[in-house]
Protein backbone atom coordinates (compact mmCIF):
# COMPACT_ATOMS: atom_id res chain seq x y z
CA UNK A 1 0.00 0.00 0.00
CA UNK A 2 1.60 3.34 -0.86
CA UNK A 3 2.65 5.53 2.33
CA UNK A 4 2.30 9.15 0.74
CA UNK A 5 -0.87 9.52 -1.18
CA UNK A 6 -1.38 12.59 -3.13
CA UNK A 7 -3.19 13.59 -6.30
CA UNK A 8 -2.39 17.07 -8.01
CA UNK A 9 -4.11 18.93 -10.47
CA UNK A 10 -1.95 20.71 -12.86
CA UNK A 11 -3.54 23.09 -14.98
CA UNK A 12 -3.18 27.01 -16.31
CA UNK A 13 -6.38 28.14 -18.02
CA UNK A 14 -4.43 29.53 -20.82
CA UNK A 15 -3.05 26.52 -23.46
CA UNK A 16 0.66 26.15 -24.33
CA UNK A 17 2.03 27.63 -21.41
CA UNK A 18 3.46 24.06 -20.19
CA UNK A 19 1.37 21.98 -18.23
CA UNK A 20 1.92 18.86 -20.37
CA UNK A 21 5.67 19.40 -20.15
CA UNK A 22 5.57 20.18 -16.51
CA UNK A 23 3.49 16.71 -15.89
CA UNK A 24 5.85 14.44 -17.86
CA UNK A 25 9.19 16.20 -16.40
CA UNK A 26 7.83 16.02 -13.00
CA UNK A 27 6.35 12.28 -13.35
CA UNK A 28 9.87 11.37 -14.31
CA UNK A 29 11.64 13.50 -11.25
CA UNK A 30 9.34 12.08 -8.59
CA UNK A 31 9.54 8.67 -10.06
CA UNK A 32 13.27 9.10 -10.40
CA UNK A 33 13.29 9.34 -6.20
CA UNK A 34 11.75 5.98 -6.06
CA UNK A 35 8.04 7.03 -5.17
CA UNK A 36 5.56 5.23 -7.93
CA UNK A 37 3.88 7.97 -10.28
CA UNK A 38 1.48 7.90 -12.28
CA UNK A 39 0.66 10.22 -14.91
CA UNK A 40 -2.84 10.55 -16.10
CA UNK A 41 -3.82 12.79 -19.32
CA UNK A 42 -6.98 14.35 -18.82
CA UNK A 43 -7.06 16.31 -21.84
CA UNK A 44 -9.21 13.95 -24.02
CA UNK A 45 -10.02 16.58 -27.06
CA UNK A 46 -5.84 17.21 -27.75
CA UNK A 47 -3.62 14.58 -26.05
CA UNK A 48 -0.32 15.28 -26.30
CA UNK A 49 1.75 13.37 -23.03
CA UNK A 50 2.25 10.46 -24.61
CA UNK A 51 4.12 12.11 -27.19
CA UNK A 52 6.63 14.15 -24.41
CA UNK A 53 7.23 10.88 -22.86
CA UNK A 54 7.98 9.00 -25.78
CA UNK A 55 5.44 6.57 -24.97
CA UNK A 56 2.83 7.47 -28.18
CA UNK A 57 3.34 3.91 -29.96
CA UNK A 58 2.73 1.61 -26.84
CA UNK A 59 -0.63 2.38 -26.15
CA UNK A 60 -2.87 -0.48 -26.10
CA UNK A 61 -5.79 0.52 -23.91
CA UNK A 62 -6.80 4.07 -22.62
CA UNK A 63 -8.92 5.49 -20.00
CA UNK A 64 -12.03 4.83 -21.66
CA UNK A 65 -11.30 1.20 -21.92
CA UNK A 66 -10.87 1.08 -17.86
CA UNK A 67 -14.44 2.84 -17.49
CA UNK A 68 -16.09 0.78 -19.96
CA UNK A 69 -14.90 -2.58 -18.12
CA UNK A 70 -13.11 -3.64 -21.41
CA UNK A 71 -9.82 -4.06 -19.58
CA UNK A 72 -8.44 -4.00 -16.15
CA UNK A 73 -6.55 -0.82 -14.49
CA UNK A 74 -2.93 -2.60 -14.85
CA UNK A 75 -3.44 -3.43 -18.80
CA UNK A 76 -4.14 0.54 -19.39
CA UNK A 77 -1.47 1.54 -17.95
CA UNK A 78 2.36 2.29 -20.14
CA UNK A 79 5.37 2.07 -18.14
CA UNK A 80 8.04 3.94 -19.03
CA UNK A 81 10.97 1.70 -20.06
CA UNK A 82 13.68 3.68 -18.75
CA UNK A 83 12.23 4.96 -15.04
CA UNK A 84 9.67 1.82 -14.48
CA UNK A 85 8.58 3.89 -10.94
CA UNK A 86 6.31 5.74 -13.57
CA UNK A 87 3.34 4.55 -15.63
CA UNK A 88 0.80 7.03 -18.28
CA UNK A 89 -2.52 6.22 -18.37
CA UNK A 90 -3.73 7.58 -21.68
CA UNK A 91 -6.33 9.69 -22.46
CA UNK A 92 -9.46 8.10 -24.39
CA UNK A 93 -10.90 9.34 -27.71
CA UNK A 94 -12.01 13.27 -28.50
CA UNK A 95 -15.44 11.54 -28.33
CA UNK A 96 -15.56 10.92 -24.34
CA UNK A 97 -15.81 14.55 -23.76
CA UNK A 98 -19.67 14.07 -24.86
CA UNK A 99 -20.63 11.51 -21.86
CA UNK A 100 -17.65 12.28 -19.31
CA UNK A 101 -18.73 13.02 -15.85
CA UNK A 102 -16.73 14.68 -12.88
CA UNK A 103 -17.76 11.20 -11.52
CA UNK A 104 -16.20 9.23 -14.37
CA UNK A 105 -12.73 11.11 -13.45
CA UNK A 106 -13.22 10.39 -9.75
CA UNK A 107 -12.98 6.41 -10.44
CA UNK A 108 -10.04 6.77 -12.29
CA UNK A 109 -8.06 9.27 -10.21
CA UNK A 110 -9.37 6.50 -7.39
CA UNK A 111 -8.12 3.65 -8.86
CA UNK A 112 -5.09 5.19 -9.40
CA UNK A 113 -4.52 6.89 -5.96
CA UNK A 114 -5.13 2.95 -4.80
CA UNK A 115 -1.92 2.44 -6.66
CA UNK A 116 0.71 5.17 -6.60
CA UNK A 117 2.00 7.42 -3.89
CA UNK A 118 1.61 10.65 -6.46
CA UNK A 119 -1.22 10.72 -9.32
CA UNK A 120 -0.36 13.98 -11.71
CA UNK A 121 -3.44 14.67 -13.77
CA UNK A 122 -2.14 17.09 -17.04
CA UNK A 123 -5.56 19.03 -17.50
CA UNK A 124 -6.95 20.52 -20.35
CA UNK A 125 -7.00 24.22 -21.27
CA UNK A 126 -9.97 26.25 -20.54
CA UNK A 127 -12.31 26.28 -17.73
CA UNK A 128 -15.32 23.95 -19.35
CA UNK A 129 -16.26 20.65 -18.76
CA UNK A 130 -12.68 18.94 -19.20
CA UNK A 131 -11.14 21.26 -16.51
CA UNK A 132 -14.10 20.43 -14.36
CA UNK A 133 -13.73 16.69 -14.64
CA UNK A 134 -10.06 16.58 -13.64
CA UNK A 135 -10.91 19.17 -11.21
CA UNK A 136 -13.28 17.01 -9.27
CA UNK A 137 -10.84 14.05 -9.37
CA UNK A 138 -7.53 16.15 -7.54
CA UNK A 139 -7.24 17.05 -4.09
CA UNK A 140 -4.53 19.73 -4.95
CA UNK A 141 -3.41 21.91 -7.59
CA UNK A 142 -0.36 23.18 -9.62
CA UNK A 143 -0.99 26.72 -11.43
CA UNK A 144 1.67 26.88 -13.98
CA UNK A 145 1.76 30.44 -16.06
CA UNK A 146 3.56 32.13 -18.04
CA UNK A 147 4.90 35.63 -17.27
CA UNK A 148 3.27 37.57 -19.50
CA UNK A 149 -0.54 39.10 -19.31
CA UNK A 150 -2.93 36.93 -21.35
CA UNK A 151 -1.14 33.63 -18.92
CA UNK A 152 -1.55 35.06 -15.88
CA UNK A 153 -5.00 36.65 -16.27
CA UNK A 154 -6.43 33.36 -17.13
CA UNK A 155 -4.22 31.47 -14.41
CA UNK A 156 -6.69 34.10 -11.57
CA UNK A 157 -9.78 32.89 -13.83
CA UNK A 158 -8.58 29.27 -12.57
CA UNK A 159 -7.63 29.98 -9.05
CA UNK A 160 -10.97 31.73 -8.63
CA UNK A 161 -12.63 28.12 -9.63
CA UNK A 162 -10.04 26.09 -7.57
CA UNK A 163 -10.79 28.41 -4.32
CA UNK A 164 -14.67 27.18 -4.52
CA UNK A 165 -14.10 23.48 -5.02
CA UNK A 166 -11.61 22.71 -1.50
CA UNK A 167 -8.45 22.17 -3.07
CA UNK A 168 -5.76 22.70 -1.06
CA UNK A 169 -2.59 23.36 -1.41
CA UNK A 170 -2.73 25.47 -4.40
CA UNK A 171 0.78 26.28 -5.70
CA UNK A 172 2.07 28.06 -8.65
CA UNK A 173 4.71 27.45 -11.14
CA UNK A 174 5.98 30.45 -12.91
CA UNK A 175 7.27 28.68 -16.57
CA UNK A 176 9.21 30.00 -19.10
CA UNK A 177 11.19 32.75 -16.96
CA UNK A 178 13.82 34.92 -19.03
CA UNK A 179 16.26 36.78 -16.30
CA UNK A 180 17.80 39.11 -18.70
CA UNK A 181 14.12 39.98 -19.51
CA UNK A 182 12.87 40.45 -16.03
CA UNK A 183 15.94 42.47 -15.09
CA UNK A 184 15.63 44.69 -17.66
CA UNK A 185 12.08 45.20 -16.56
CA UNK A 186 10.60 44.22 -20.03
CA UNK A 187 8.56 41.29 -18.37
CA UNK A 188 6.32 40.79 -15.34
CA UNK A 189 8.88 39.46 -12.49
CA UNK A 190 8.22 36.49 -10.66
CA UNK A 191 7.30 38.85 -7.48
CA UNK A 192 4.71 40.59 -9.76
CA UNK A 193 3.03 37.28 -10.26
CA UNK A 194 2.75 35.65 -7.27
CA UNK A 195 1.71 38.76 -5.55
CA UNK A 196 -1.05 39.15 -8.31
CA UNK A 197 -2.45 35.77 -7.84
CA UNK A 198 -1.37 35.28 -4.51
CA UNK A 199 -0.75 32.11 -4.62
CA UNK A 200 2.23 30.33 -2.68
CA UNK A 201 5.29 29.92 -5.04
CA UNK A 202 6.38 26.39 -5.74
CA UNK A 203 9.10 27.13 -8.22
CA UNK A 204 9.75 28.49 -12.06
CA UNK A 205 11.19 26.98 -15.43
CA UNK A 206 13.66 28.71 -16.88
CA UNK A 207 13.27 29.75 -20.70
CA UNK A 208 15.35 26.79 -22.24
CA UNK A 209 15.37 25.71 -25.99
CA UNK A 210 16.43 22.32 -24.74
CA UNK A 211 12.86 21.92 -23.84
CA UNK A 212 12.23 21.75 -27.63
CA UNK A 213 14.54 19.49 -28.49
CA UNK A 214 13.49 16.86 -25.56
CA UNK A 215 10.39 17.26 -27.08
CA UNK A 216 11.84 16.03 -30.15
CA UNK A 217 12.78 13.33 -29.12
CA UNK A 218 10.07 11.93 -26.75
CA UNK A 219 12.97 12.48 -23.60
CA UNK A 220 11.73 14.43 -20.50
CA UNK A 221 14.74 16.82 -19.62
CA UNK A 222 14.65 14.91 -16.41
CA UNK A 223 15.64 11.87 -17.48
CA UNK A 224 18.12 12.97 -20.54
CA UNK A 225 19.81 16.05 -19.85
CA UNK A 226 19.75 16.19 -16.36
CA UNK A 227 22.30 19.54 -16.28
CA UNK A 228 20.17 21.64 -18.25
CA UNK A 229 18.84 24.73 -16.91
CA UNK A 230 15.03 24.02 -16.98
CA UNK A 231 15.49 20.60 -16.10
CA UNK A 232 17.32 21.89 -12.74
CA UNK A 233 14.37 23.67 -12.37
CA UNK A 234 11.94 21.12 -12.94
CA UNK A 235 14.19 18.49 -10.47
CA UNK A 236 13.74 21.79 -7.83
CA UNK A 237 10.26 21.41 -8.37
CA UNK A 238 9.81 17.83 -7.78
CA UNK A 239 12.04 18.50 -4.19
CA UNK A 240 9.67 20.87 -2.98
CA UNK A 241 6.86 19.14 -4.19
CA UNK A 242 7.79 16.54 -1.63
CA UNK A 243 8.16 18.53 1.40
CA UNK A 244 12.36 18.95 0.90
CA UNK A 245 13.93 21.99 2.42
CA UNK A 246 15.32 23.80 -0.94
CA UNK A 247 14.60 27.61 -1.74
CA UNK A 248 13.06 28.05 -5.28
CA UNK A 249 16.42 28.65 -8.10
CA UNK A 250 17.16 32.26 -7.95
CA UNK A 251 16.50 33.71 -11.77
CA UNK A 252 19.60 35.95 -11.02
CA UNK A 253 21.91 33.59 -10.09
CA UNK A 254 22.83 32.91 -13.78
CA UNK A 255 23.59 36.48 -14.08
CA UNK A 256 26.89 36.99 -13.67
CA UNK A 257 28.11 39.06 -16.19
CA UNK A 258 29.81 42.37 -16.61
CA UNK A 259 26.49 43.54 -18.51
CA UNK A 260 24.04 41.75 -15.99
CA UNK A 261 25.80 43.47 -13.25
CA UNK A 262 24.95 47.02 -14.79
CA UNK A 263 21.02 45.80 -15.64
CA UNK A 264 20.91 45.54 -11.71
CA UNK A 265 22.67 48.81 -11.23
CA UNK A 266 19.98 50.15 -13.03
CA UNK A 267 16.84 48.69 -11.05
CA UNK A 268 18.38 50.31 -8.07
CA UNK A 269 15.96 51.79 -6.47
CA UNK A 270 16.95 55.56 -6.34
CA UNK A 271 13.11 57.37 -4.55
CA UNK B 1 11.40 54.92 -9.27
CA UNK B 2 14.48 53.38 -10.56
CA UNK B 3 17.37 54.57 -11.99
CA UNK B 4 17.07 53.19 -15.07
CA UNK B 5 13.36 55.08 -15.27
CA UNK B 6 15.14 58.72 -14.44
CA UNK B 7 16.89 57.74 -17.16
CA UNK B 8 14.35 56.92 -19.79
CA UNK B 9 12.57 60.09 -18.33
CA UNK B 10 15.50 62.06 -19.13
CA UNK B 11 15.40 60.70 -22.15
CA UNK B 12 12.25 60.85 -23.23
CA UNK B 13 11.90 57.37 -23.64
CA UNK B 14 9.40 55.56 -22.96
CA UNK B 15 8.87 53.26 -19.49
CA UNK B 16 10.07 50.05 -19.64
CA UNK B 17 6.68 47.35 -20.48
CA UNK B 18 6.87 45.53 -17.13
CA UNK B 19 5.39 48.49 -15.67
CA UNK B 20 2.76 48.73 -18.31
CA UNK B 21 1.71 44.75 -18.00
CA UNK B 22 0.75 45.56 -14.16
CA UNK B 23 -0.90 48.05 -14.70
CA UNK B 24 -3.23 46.44 -17.66
CA UNK B 25 -3.10 43.51 -15.91
CA UNK B 26 -4.06 44.83 -12.31
CA UNK B 27 -6.74 46.53 -13.98
CA UNK B 28 -8.47 43.61 -15.90
CA UNK B 29 -8.08 41.55 -12.75
CA UNK B 30 -10.02 43.76 -10.92
CA UNK B 31 -13.16 43.61 -13.50
CA UNK B 32 -12.56 39.42 -14.06
CA UNK B 33 -12.76 38.88 -10.29
CA UNK B 34 -16.67 40.46 -9.95
CA UNK B 35 -17.45 38.95 -13.20
CA UNK B 36 -17.23 35.62 -11.98
CA UNK B 37 -20.90 34.87 -12.57
CA UNK B 38 -20.51 32.02 -9.68
CA UNK B 39 -19.77 35.04 -6.95
CA UNK B 40 -22.57 37.46 -8.44
CA UNK B 41 -25.70 34.90 -8.69
CA UNK B 42 -25.12 31.73 -6.31
CA UNK B 43 -22.73 32.53 -3.98
CA UNK B 44 -23.55 36.08 -3.21
CA UNK B 45 -27.14 34.89 -2.67
CA UNK B 46 -25.83 32.12 0.21
CA UNK B 47 -23.46 34.65 1.71
CA UNK B 48 -26.23 36.85 1.97
CA UNK B 49 -28.51 34.39 3.83
CA UNK B 50 -25.42 33.26 6.00
CA UNK B 51 -24.83 36.93 7.05
CA UNK B 52 -28.71 37.66 7.80
CA UNK B 53 -28.46 34.76 10.03
CA UNK B 54 -25.93 35.65 12.05
CA UNK B 55 -26.77 39.50 12.50
CA UNK B 56 -30.64 38.42 13.03
CA UNK B 57 -29.61 36.28 16.51
CA UNK B 58 -28.13 39.68 17.47
CA UNK B 59 -30.91 41.77 16.06
CA UNK B 60 -34.02 42.73 14.92
CA UNK B 61 -33.68 42.79 11.60
CA UNK B 62 -36.63 44.62 8.63
CA UNK B 63 -35.73 42.06 6.07
CA UNK B 64 -37.92 44.13 3.18
CA UNK B 65 -35.52 46.67 3.19
CA UNK B 66 -31.67 44.58 3.71
CA UNK B 67 -29.85 45.29 0.45
CA UNK B 68 -26.48 43.43 -0.20
CA UNK B 69 -24.26 43.89 -2.93
CA UNK B 70 -20.82 43.96 -4.34
CA UNK B 71 -19.56 47.81 -5.72
CA UNK B 72 -16.47 48.56 -7.24
CA UNK B 73 -14.68 51.57 -6.59
CA UNK B 74 -11.04 52.30 -7.64
CA UNK B 75 -9.87 49.18 -8.47
CA UNK B 76 -11.07 47.87 -5.19
CA UNK B 77 -14.26 45.72 -4.75
CA UNK B 78 -16.66 45.90 -1.10
CA UNK B 79 -19.19 44.04 -0.44
CA UNK B 80 -21.97 46.69 0.47
CA UNK B 81 -24.67 45.41 3.13
CA UNK B 82 -27.55 47.73 4.23
CA UNK B 83 -29.32 45.99 7.40
CA UNK B 84 -31.79 48.32 8.97
CA UNK B 85 -32.26 47.05 12.36
CA UNK B 86 -35.77 47.01 13.55
CA UNK B 87 -34.71 46.78 17.58
CA UNK B 88 -31.93 45.25 19.35
CA UNK B 89 -32.83 41.93 21.22
CA UNK B 90 -32.35 42.19 24.91
CA UNK B 91 -28.80 40.99 26.19
CA UNK B 92 -30.68 39.04 28.99
CA UNK B 93 -33.41 37.39 27.12
CA UNK B 94 -30.20 35.86 25.03
CA UNK B 95 -28.14 34.71 28.07
CA UNK B 96 -30.88 33.00 29.32
CA UNK B 97 -32.07 31.15 26.67
CA UNK B 98 -28.08 29.72 26.04
CA UNK B 99 -28.26 29.36 30.02
CA UNK B 100 -31.24 26.58 28.95
CA UNK B 101 -29.56 25.42 26.18
CA UNK B 102 -26.27 24.58 28.09
CA UNK B 103 -28.67 22.50 31.09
Amino acid sequence: MAKTNRTILICSGKGGVGKTTLTANLGIALANTGASTAVLDADFGLRNLDLLLGLENRIIYTAQDVLDKNCRLDQALVRHKQEPNLALLPAGDPRMLDWMKPEDMKTISNLLSEKFEYVLIDCPAGVEDGFKNALAASKEAIVVTNPELSAVRDADRVVGILNTCDINPIQLVVNRVRPTMMANQEMLSIEDVTSILSLPLLGIVLEDEKVIISTNRGEPLTLSSKKSPASKCYLNISQRLIGEDVPVIDPNKTNKSFKDKFIKLMQTKIF
Amino acid sequence: MTLRDLINKLLGRETASANTARERLQLVLAHDRVDMSSLSTDLLDKMRKEILDVVAKYVEIDFDEVAVSLETENRMTALVANLPIKRTLSGEIQLKKNEKKNK
